[in-house]
Protein backbone atom coordinates (compact mmCIF):
# COMPACT_ATOMS: atom_id res chain seq x y z
CA UNK A 1 0.00 0.00 0.00
CA UNK A 2 1.26 3.28 -0.96
CA UNK A 3 1.07 5.42 1.99
CA UNK A 4 0.93 9.09 1.70
CA UNK A 5 4.34 9.78 2.91
CA UNK A 6 4.29 13.43 2.22
CA UNK A 7 6.29 15.09 4.87
CA UNK A 8 4.52 17.75 6.76
CA UNK A 9 6.25 21.01 6.51
CA UNK A 10 7.19 22.47 9.81
CA UNK A 11 4.08 24.46 10.60
CA UNK A 12 5.70 26.82 13.01
CA UNK A 13 6.90 29.72 11.00
CA UNK A 14 8.85 32.28 12.87
CA UNK A 15 6.36 35.03 13.48
CA UNK A 16 7.63 38.45 12.87
CA UNK A 17 6.69 41.09 15.39
CA UNK A 18 3.89 43.38 14.34
CA UNK A 19 5.91 46.44 15.03
CA UNK A 20 9.58 45.51 15.18
CA UNK A 21 12.68 47.49 14.27
CA UNK A 22 12.05 46.97 10.56
CA UNK A 23 8.59 48.46 10.80
CA UNK A 24 9.86 51.36 12.85
CA UNK A 25 12.49 52.03 10.23
CA UNK A 26 9.81 52.09 7.52
CA UNK A 27 8.05 54.79 9.48
CA UNK A 28 11.03 56.92 10.49
CA UNK A 29 13.25 56.58 7.45
CA UNK A 30 11.15 58.89 5.25
CA UNK A 31 11.08 61.46 8.06
CA UNK A 32 14.82 61.89 7.96
CA UNK A 33 17.31 59.89 5.89
CA UNK A 34 14.96 59.37 3.00
CA UNK A 35 12.65 62.35 3.18
CA UNK A 36 10.56 62.60 0.01
CA UNK A 37 10.96 66.38 -0.21
CA UNK A 38 14.37 67.30 1.14
CA UNK A 39 16.25 64.19 0.00
CA UNK A 40 14.36 62.79 -2.96
CA UNK A 41 13.03 66.21 -3.98
CA UNK A 42 9.63 64.82 -4.99
CA UNK A 43 6.22 66.44 -4.56
CA UNK A 44 7.68 69.93 -4.87
CA UNK A 45 4.83 71.29 -6.99
CA UNK A 46 2.20 71.11 -4.28
CA UNK A 47 4.75 72.03 -1.61
CA UNK A 48 5.27 75.34 -3.40
CA UNK A 49 1.62 76.01 -4.06
CA UNK A 50 -0.35 75.21 -0.91
CA UNK A 51 2.04 76.40 1.77
CA UNK A 52 0.96 80.06 2.03
CA UNK A 53 -1.18 79.22 5.06
CA UNK A 54 -0.65 76.62 7.76
CA UNK A 55 -4.23 75.34 8.00
CA UNK A 56 -4.68 74.30 4.35
CA UNK A 57 -1.19 72.77 4.45
CA UNK A 58 -2.21 70.78 7.48
CA UNK A 59 -5.32 69.49 5.70
CA UNK A 60 -3.24 68.75 2.62
CA UNK A 61 -0.72 66.82 4.74
CA UNK A 62 -3.49 64.72 6.28
CA UNK A 63 -4.92 64.06 2.82
CA UNK A 64 -1.56 62.91 1.48
CA UNK A 65 -0.92 60.66 4.50
CA UNK A 66 -4.34 59.09 3.98
CA UNK A 67 -3.96 58.59 0.24
CA UNK A 68 -0.39 57.39 0.47
CA UNK A 69 -1.12 54.91 3.27
CA UNK A 70 -4.29 53.41 1.86
CA UNK A 71 -3.18 53.27 -1.76
CA UNK A 72 -0.09 51.39 -0.55
CA UNK A 73 -2.30 49.07 1.47
CA UNK A 74 -4.69 48.30 -1.38
CA UNK A 75 -1.95 47.96 -3.96
CA UNK A 76 -0.11 45.59 -1.69
CA UNK A 77 -3.23 43.52 -1.05
CA UNK A 78 -3.81 43.22 -4.79
CA UNK A 79 -0.15 42.94 -5.75
CA UNK A 80 -0.32 39.27 -6.74
CA UNK A 81 -3.47 39.62 -8.82
CA UNK A 82 -2.67 42.88 -10.61
CA UNK A 83 -1.70 42.00 -14.19
CA UNK A 84 1.80 43.37 -14.80
CA UNK A 85 0.88 44.90 -18.14
CA UNK A 86 -1.66 47.29 -16.64
CA UNK A 87 -0.20 47.77 -13.17
CA UNK A 88 0.41 51.49 -13.55
CA UNK A 89 -3.17 52.10 -14.62
CA UNK A 90 -4.45 50.02 -11.71
CA UNK A 91 -2.31 51.98 -9.26
CA UNK A 92 -3.55 55.21 -10.76
CA UNK A 93 -7.17 54.13 -10.39
CA UNK A 94 -6.60 53.25 -6.74
CA UNK A 95 -4.97 56.62 -6.07
CA UNK A 96 -7.62 58.55 -8.01
CA UNK A 97 -10.42 56.82 -6.13
CA UNK A 98 -8.92 57.64 -2.76
CA UNK A 99 -8.26 61.23 -3.79
CA UNK A 100 -11.86 61.64 -4.94
CA UNK A 101 -13.06 60.24 -1.61
CA UNK A 102 -10.83 62.72 0.23
CA UNK A 103 -12.10 65.60 -1.90
CA UNK A 104 -15.77 64.76 -1.38
CA UNK A 105 -15.25 64.32 2.35
CA UNK A 106 -13.41 67.62 2.63
CA UNK A 107 -16.16 69.46 0.76
CA UNK A 108 -18.66 68.07 3.24
CA UNK A 109 -16.57 68.81 6.34
CA UNK A 110 -14.73 72.08 5.67
CA UNK A 111 -16.02 73.75 2.52
CA UNK A 112 -13.91 76.90 2.88
CA UNK A 113 -10.63 74.96 3.00
CA UNK A 114 -11.69 72.79 0.09
CA UNK A 115 -12.21 76.01 -1.91
CA UNK A 116 -8.77 77.23 -0.88
CA UNK A 117 -7.02 74.01 -1.80
CA UNK A 118 -9.15 73.82 -4.94
CA UNK A 119 -7.23 71.96 -7.57
CA UNK A 120 -4.37 70.80 -5.35
CA UNK A 121 -6.31 68.04 -3.64
CA UNK A 122 -7.05 66.63 -7.08
CA UNK A 123 -3.40 66.97 -7.97
CA UNK A 124 -2.42 64.48 -5.25
CA UNK A 125 -3.19 61.96 -8.00
CA UNK A 126 -0.11 63.10 -9.84
CA UNK A 127 2.01 63.48 -6.71
CA UNK A 128 5.14 61.51 -7.54
CA UNK A 129 5.59 60.47 -3.91
CA UNK A 130 2.42 58.37 -3.88
CA UNK A 131 2.95 56.62 -7.18
CA UNK A 132 6.65 56.20 -6.44
CA UNK A 133 5.93 54.34 -3.23
CA UNK A 134 3.43 52.05 -4.94
CA UNK A 135 5.88 51.10 -7.68
CA UNK A 136 8.95 50.91 -5.47
CA UNK A 137 7.53 49.37 -2.33
CA UNK A 138 3.92 48.28 -2.21
CA UNK A 139 4.12 46.09 -5.34
CA UNK A 140 6.76 43.94 -3.64
CA UNK A 141 5.90 43.99 0.04
CA UNK A 142 3.27 42.77 2.45
CA UNK A 143 0.22 44.94 3.23
CA UNK A 144 1.09 45.97 6.77
CA UNK A 145 4.59 47.08 5.88
CA UNK A 146 3.36 48.85 2.77
CA UNK A 147 0.80 50.68 4.86
CA UNK A 148 3.49 51.83 7.30
CA UNK A 149 5.72 52.86 4.42
CA UNK A 150 2.85 54.93 3.03
CA UNK A 151 2.18 56.58 6.39
CA UNK A 152 5.88 57.30 6.81
CA UNK A 153 6.23 58.93 3.43
CA UNK A 154 3.04 60.92 3.87
CA UNK A 155 4.33 62.20 7.21
CA UNK A 156 7.74 62.99 5.73
CA UNK A 157 6.02 65.09 3.10
CA UNK A 158 3.51 66.64 5.49
CA UNK A 159 6.15 67.57 8.04
CA UNK A 160 8.13 69.61 5.53
CA UNK A 161 4.90 71.10 4.19
CA UNK A 162 3.94 72.32 7.66
CA UNK A 163 7.41 73.65 8.41
CA UNK A 164 7.43 75.66 5.17
CA UNK A 165 3.90 76.91 5.81
CA UNK A 166 4.74 78.07 9.35
CA UNK A 167 7.61 80.19 8.04
CA UNK A 168 5.54 81.59 5.16
CA UNK A 169 2.43 82.42 7.13
CA UNK A 170 4.25 83.82 10.16
CA UNK A 171 6.42 86.23 8.15
CA UNK A 172 4.00 86.76 5.28
CA UNK A 173 0.75 87.29 7.17
CA UNK A 174 1.77 87.58 10.84
CA UNK A 175 -0.59 84.79 11.87
CA UNK A 176 -0.72 81.02 12.26
CA UNK A 177 -3.58 78.67 11.41
CA UNK A 178 -5.60 81.52 9.85
CA UNK A 179 -9.01 80.34 8.67
CA UNK A 180 -9.21 77.54 11.23
CA UNK A 181 -11.00 77.32 14.59
CA UNK A 182 -7.67 77.86 16.37
CA UNK A 183 -6.61 80.95 14.46
CA UNK A 184 -3.66 82.61 16.14
CA UNK A 185 -2.85 86.19 15.24
CA UNK A 186 0.69 87.00 16.22
CA UNK A 187 2.04 90.23 14.79
CA UNK A 188 0.27 92.95 12.82
CA UNK A 189 -1.05 96.48 12.80
CA UNK A 190 -4.29 96.12 14.75
CA UNK A 191 -5.57 95.29 18.21
CA UNK A 192 -6.52 91.75 17.14
CA UNK A 193 -2.88 90.73 17.08
CA UNK A 194 -0.80 89.61 20.07
CA UNK A 195 1.95 92.02 19.10
CA UNK A 196 0.24 95.15 17.89
CA UNK A 197 2.76 97.07 15.80
CA UNK A 198 0.80 100.32 16.07
CA UNK A 199 1.01 100.51 19.87
CA UNK A 200 4.32 98.80 20.65
CA UNK A 201 6.71 101.54 19.59
CA UNK A 202 9.85 99.44 19.17
CA UNK A 203 8.00 97.23 16.68
CA UNK A 204 6.73 100.12 14.57
CA UNK A 205 9.10 99.23 11.75
CA UNK A 206 7.62 95.75 11.31
CA UNK A 207 5.97 94.94 8.00
CA UNK A 208 4.71 91.63 6.71
CA UNK A 209 7.04 90.28 4.05
CA UNK A 210 4.97 89.94 0.91
CA UNK A 211 7.66 87.82 -0.74
CA UNK A 212 6.68 85.02 1.64
CA UNK A 213 3.20 84.90 0.15
CA UNK A 214 4.54 84.42 -3.38
CA UNK A 215 5.36 80.86 -4.36
CA UNK A 216 9.01 81.64 -5.12
CA UNK A 217 9.53 82.09 -1.37
CA UNK A 218 8.62 78.44 -0.86
CA UNK A 219 11.40 77.45 -3.22
CA UNK A 220 13.97 79.42 -1.23
CA UNK A 221 12.66 78.01 2.04
CA UNK A 222 12.75 74.43 0.79
CA UNK A 223 16.25 75.07 -0.52
CA UNK A 224 17.35 76.29 2.90
CA UNK A 225 15.68 73.29 4.52
CA UNK A 226 17.59 70.93 2.21
CA UNK A 227 20.80 72.74 3.13
CA UNK A 228 20.13 72.52 6.87
CA UNK A 229 19.08 68.89 6.58
CA UNK A 230 22.25 67.93 4.73
CA UNK A 231 24.63 69.72 7.03
CA UNK A 232 22.88 68.25 10.05
CA UNK A 233 22.64 64.65 8.82
CA UNK A 234 26.11 63.36 7.85
CA UNK A 235 24.63 60.34 6.03
CA UNK A 236 23.35 62.59 3.29
CA UNK A 237 26.70 64.17 2.47
CA UNK A 238 28.28 62.78 -0.70
CA UNK A 239 31.55 61.09 0.21
CA UNK A 240 33.13 61.41 -3.22
CA UNK B 1 2.04 36.29 -17.39
CA UNK B 2 -1.70 36.73 -17.09
CA UNK B 3 -4.00 35.86 -19.96
CA UNK B 4 -5.72 38.59 -21.93
CA UNK B 5 -9.09 37.46 -20.67
CA UNK B 6 -7.85 37.82 -17.10
CA UNK B 7 -6.60 41.35 -17.73
CA UNK B 8 -9.91 42.45 -19.25
CA UNK B 9 -11.91 40.90 -16.42
CA UNK B 10 -9.67 42.45 -13.81
CA UNK B 11 -9.94 45.93 -15.29
CA UNK B 12 -13.71 45.66 -15.77
CA UNK B 13 -14.36 44.44 -12.24
CA UNK B 14 -12.09 47.08 -10.77
CA UNK B 15 -13.77 49.87 -12.74
CA UNK B 16 -17.22 48.69 -11.70
CA UNK B 17 -16.30 48.52 -8.02
CA UNK B 18 -14.67 51.96 -8.06
CA UNK B 19 -17.56 53.52 -9.96
CA UNK B 20 -20.08 52.07 -7.53
CA UNK B 21 -18.20 53.29 -4.46
CA UNK B 22 -17.74 56.81 -5.82
CA UNK B 23 -21.29 57.09 -7.13
CA UNK B 24 -22.74 56.03 -3.78
CA UNK B 25 -20.57 58.50 -1.97
CA UNK B 26 -21.38 61.37 -4.32
CA UNK B 27 -25.13 60.89 -4.04
CA UNK B 28 -24.90 60.40 -0.30
CA UNK B 29 -23.03 63.64 0.23
CA UNK B 30 -24.82 65.72 -2.42
CA UNK B 31 -27.17 67.40 0.05
CA UNK B 32 -24.39 68.38 2.42
CA UNK B 33 -22.27 69.70 -0.44
CA UNK B 34 -25.14 71.81 -1.70
CA UNK B 35 -25.86 73.22 1.75
CA UNK B 36 -22.18 74.01 2.35
CA UNK B 37 -21.90 75.76 -1.00
CA UNK B 38 -25.01 77.83 -0.30
CA UNK B 39 -23.75 78.93 3.11
CA UNK B 40 -20.32 79.70 1.69
CA UNK B 41 -21.88 81.97 -0.94
CA UNK B 42 -24.15 83.68 1.58
CA UNK B 43 -21.24 84.30 3.90
CA UNK B 44 -19.30 85.81 1.00
CA UNK B 45 -22.21 88.17 0.30
CA UNK B 46 -22.48 89.17 3.95
CA UNK B 47 -18.76 89.87 4.10
CA UNK B 48 -19.47 92.94 1.93
CA UNK B 49 -21.61 94.44 4.69
CA UNK B 50 -19.53 93.62 7.78
CA UNK B 51 -20.14 97.15 9.12
CA UNK B 52 -23.88 96.56 9.17
CA UNK B 53 -23.80 93.27 11.05
CA UNK B 54 -23.58 92.80 14.80
CA UNK B 55 -20.59 90.50 14.34
CA UNK B 56 -18.16 90.40 11.41
CA UNK B 57 -19.18 87.76 8.87
CA UNK B 58 -15.99 85.75 9.41
CA UNK B 59 -17.04 84.68 12.91
CA UNK B 60 -20.68 83.91 12.07
CA UNK B 61 -21.72 80.29 12.43
CA UNK B 62 -23.61 78.52 9.65
CA UNK B 63 -26.88 78.87 11.57
CA UNK B 64 -26.36 82.59 12.13
CA UNK B 65 -25.73 83.12 8.43
CA UNK B 66 -28.98 81.35 7.59
CA UNK B 67 -30.81 83.31 10.28
CA UNK B 68 -29.62 86.68 8.96
CA UNK B 69 -30.64 85.66 5.46
CA UNK B 70 -34.05 84.53 6.66
CA UNK B 71 -34.84 87.54 8.80
CA UNK B 72 -32.99 90.54 7.41
CA UNK B 73 -32.30 89.88 3.75
CA UNK B 74 -34.81 90.43 1.01
CA UNK B 75 -33.92 88.76 -2.27
CA UNK B 76 -34.90 90.45 -5.50
CA UNK B 77 -34.16 89.49 -9.08
CA UNK B 78 -34.35 92.14 -11.80
CA UNK B 79 -34.20 91.85 -15.56
CA UNK B 80 -32.09 93.96 -17.89
CA UNK B 81 -34.75 96.68 -17.84
CA UNK B 82 -34.67 96.97 -14.05
CA UNK B 83 -38.10 95.38 -13.53
CA UNK B 84 -38.45 92.75 -10.83
CA UNK B 85 -38.70 89.13 -11.93
CA UNK B 86 -41.33 87.17 -10.01
CA UNK B 87 -40.75 83.67 -8.74
CA UNK B 88 -36.98 83.66 -8.73
CA UNK B 89 -34.68 84.00 -5.74
CA UNK B 90 -31.49 86.02 -6.01
CA UNK B 91 -29.43 83.12 -4.72
CA UNK B 92 -30.54 81.01 -7.68
CA UNK B 93 -29.15 83.49 -10.18
CA UNK B 94 -25.65 82.56 -11.31
CA UNK B 95 -23.99 85.48 -13.07
CA UNK B 96 -21.58 83.14 -14.85
CA UNK B 97 -24.56 81.48 -16.55
CA UNK B 98 -26.38 84.77 -17.18
CA UNK B 99 -23.36 85.87 -19.19
CA UNK B 100 -24.11 83.24 -21.80
CA UNK B 101 -27.56 84.69 -22.47
CA UNK B 102 -28.27 87.62 -24.80
CA UNK B 103 -27.88 90.88 -22.89
CA UNK B 104 -31.58 91.76 -22.93
CA UNK B 105 -32.60 88.46 -21.32
CA UNK B 106 -30.15 88.52 -18.44
CA UNK B 107 -31.27 88.52 -14.84
CA UNK B 108 -29.42 90.22 -12.02
CA UNK B 109 -29.57 89.33 -8.30
CA UNK B 110 -30.06 91.95 -5.58
CA UNK B 111 -29.88 91.32 -1.85
CA UNK B 112 -31.48 94.01 0.29
CA UNK B 113 -30.25 93.94 3.87
CA UNK B 114 -32.58 95.57 6.40
CA UNK B 115 -30.28 95.65 9.39
CA UNK B 116 -30.81 97.69 12.57
CA UNK B 117 -27.94 99.88 11.37
CA UNK B 118 -29.56 100.79 8.07
CA UNK B 119 -30.72 99.53 4.72
CA UNK B 120 -28.16 98.47 2.11
CA UNK B 121 -28.48 97.08 -1.40
CA UNK B 122 -25.99 94.37 -2.34
CA UNK B 123 -25.33 93.99 -6.06
CA UNK B 124 -23.40 91.12 -7.62
CA UNK B 125 -20.78 91.78 -10.25
CA UNK B 126 -18.54 89.52 -12.28
CA UNK B 127 -15.56 90.10 -14.57
CA UNK B 128 -12.17 88.86 -15.59
CA UNK B 129 -8.88 89.04 -13.72
CA UNK B 130 -5.51 88.01 -15.05
CA UNK B 131 -5.91 84.24 -15.10
CA UNK B 132 -9.57 83.58 -14.59
CA UNK B 133 -12.89 85.00 -13.47
CA UNK B 134 -13.21 87.47 -10.60
CA UNK B 135 -16.46 88.40 -8.92
CA UNK B 136 -17.73 90.42 -6.04
CA UNK B 137 -20.59 91.79 -3.99
CA UNK B 138 -20.98 95.56 -3.92
CA UNK B 139 -23.07 96.98 -1.08
CA UNK B 140 -24.54 100.43 -1.67
CA UNK B 141 -26.30 102.63 0.86
CA UNK B 142 -29.89 103.69 0.28
CA UNK B 143 -28.80 106.95 -1.39
CA UNK B 144 -27.82 104.59 -4.28
CA UNK B 145 -24.41 106.17 -4.63
CA UNK B 146 -22.27 105.66 -1.53
CA UNK B 147 -20.49 102.31 -1.23
CA UNK B 148 -21.20 100.63 2.11
CA UNK B 149 -18.74 97.80 1.56
CA UNK B 150 -17.39 95.41 -1.04
CA UNK B 151 -16.12 91.85 -1.09
CA UNK B 152 -14.20 90.28 -3.94
CA UNK B 153 -13.30 86.73 -4.79
CA UNK B 154 -11.44 85.09 -7.63
CA UNK B 155 -10.97 81.74 -9.28
CA UNK B 156 -7.24 81.71 -9.79
CA UNK B 157 -5.35 84.96 -9.24
CA UNK B 158 -1.73 84.78 -8.04
CA UNK B 159 -1.39 84.51 -4.25
CA UNK B 160 0.38 87.59 -2.92
CA UNK B 161 -0.43 89.65 -6.03
CA UNK B 162 -3.85 89.50 -7.68
CA UNK B 163 -5.29 87.37 -4.88
CA UNK B 164 -4.79 90.32 -2.52
CA UNK B 165 -8.12 91.72 -3.75
CA UNK B 166 -9.59 89.07 -1.48
CA UNK B 167 -6.82 88.22 1.01
CA UNK B 168 -5.77 91.73 2.00
CA UNK B 169 -8.61 93.37 3.95
CA UNK B 170 -7.20 96.84 3.29
CA UNK B 171 -8.05 96.63 -0.43
CA UNK B 172 -11.83 96.25 -0.14
CA UNK B 173 -11.78 98.65 2.85
CA UNK B 174 -10.70 101.46 0.51
CA UNK B 175 -14.01 101.35 -1.33
CA UNK B 176 -16.14 102.22 1.70
CA UNK B 177 -17.57 105.74 1.39
CA UNK B 178 -16.71 106.20 -2.29
CA UNK B 179 -19.50 107.24 -4.63
CA UNK B 180 -20.53 105.73 -7.94
CA UNK B 181 -22.46 108.80 -9.12
CA UNK B 182 -20.97 112.20 -9.85
CA UNK B 183 -22.95 115.20 -8.58
CA UNK B 184 -26.42 115.21 -10.11
CA UNK B 185 -26.49 111.68 -11.42
CA UNK B 186 -23.72 110.96 -13.93
CA UNK B 187 -22.64 107.35 -13.58
CA UNK B 188 -18.87 107.12 -13.11
CA UNK B 189 -18.40 103.97 -10.98
CA UNK B 190 -15.16 103.46 -9.03
CA UNK B 191 -11.79 103.19 -10.66
CA UNK B 192 -8.81 101.29 -9.27
CA UNK B 193 -5.90 103.51 -10.26
CA UNK B 194 -2.34 102.32 -10.72
CA UNK B 195 0.06 104.65 -8.93
CA UNK B 196 -2.48 105.84 -6.38
CA UNK B 197 -5.97 107.32 -6.40
CA UNK B 198 -6.20 110.88 -7.73
CA UNK B 199 -9.89 111.48 -7.28
CA UNK B 200 -10.76 110.99 -3.59
CA UNK B 201 -14.42 110.26 -4.33
CA UNK B 202 -14.33 107.88 -7.28
CA UNK B 203 -10.92 106.20 -7.17
CA UNK B 204 -8.97 103.77 -5.00
CA UNK B 205 -5.31 102.65 -4.99
CA UNK B 206 -4.31 99.67 -7.07
CA UNK B 207 -2.16 96.81 -5.76
CA UNK B 208 1.51 96.74 -6.79
CA UNK B 209 2.29 93.86 -9.09
CA UNK B 210 -1.37 93.18 -9.81
CA UNK B 211 -2.14 95.72 -12.51
CA UNK B 212 -4.14 93.40 -14.73
CA UNK B 213 -6.28 92.13 -11.86
CA UNK B 214 -6.89 95.70 -10.68
CA UNK B 215 -7.86 96.83 -14.18
CA UNK B 216 -10.20 93.85 -14.19
CA UNK B 217 -11.74 95.10 -10.94
CA UNK B 218 -12.25 98.60 -12.45
CA UNK B 219 -13.87 97.10 -15.52
CA UNK B 220 -16.03 94.79 -13.42
CA UNK B 221 -17.16 97.66 -11.18
CA UNK B 222 -18.05 99.84 -14.15
CA UNK B 223 -19.89 97.26 -16.23
CA UNK B 224 -21.32 95.29 -13.35
CA UNK B 225 -22.97 98.21 -11.61
CA UNK B 226 -24.13 99.68 -14.90
CA UNK B 227 -26.35 96.62 -15.27
CA UNK B 228 -28.23 97.78 -12.19
CA UNK B 229 -28.71 101.37 -13.40
CA UNK B 230 -32.26 100.82 -14.73
CA UNK B 231 -33.23 99.35 -11.36
CA UNK B 232 -31.59 102.20 -9.43
CA UNK B 233 -33.34 104.80 -11.63
CA UNK B 234 -36.66 103.09 -11.06
CA UNK B 235 -36.33 102.81 -7.27
CA UNK B 236 -34.96 106.33 -6.84
CA UNK B 237 -38.11 107.94 -8.30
Amino acid sequence: MAETTQLEKPAIKKREPLFGPKERKLLTDPLNDNNPITVQVLGICSALAVTTLVWPSFIMAIAVVFVCAFSSLFTSLLRKSIPKQVRMIVQLVIIATLVTIVEMTLRAVDYAVSRQLAVFIGLIITNCIVMGRLEAFAMANKPWRSFLDGVGNGLGYGGILLAVAVVRELFGKGSLFAGSPIEWKIIGPSADYMLNTTTISWLGWYQNNNLMVLSCAAMFIIGVFIWIHRSWNPKLVDVS
Amino acid sequence: MHSKRYIYTFVLVMTAVVALVLALMATGLADIHERNAAIYNKKAILSAVDNYLEQPSSVLSDEQVMEIFDQQVEQVVVDAGGDPVEGRLAEDVDLAKEKDKPEAERHYPIYILNSPKGKVYIFSVRGNGLWDAIWGSIAIEDDFSTIAGVAFDHAGETPGLGAEIKDNPSFPAQFVGKEIYEGDGDYVSIKVRKGGAKDPVHEVDAISGATVTCDGVSEMMYRGLKNYEPYIDRVKK
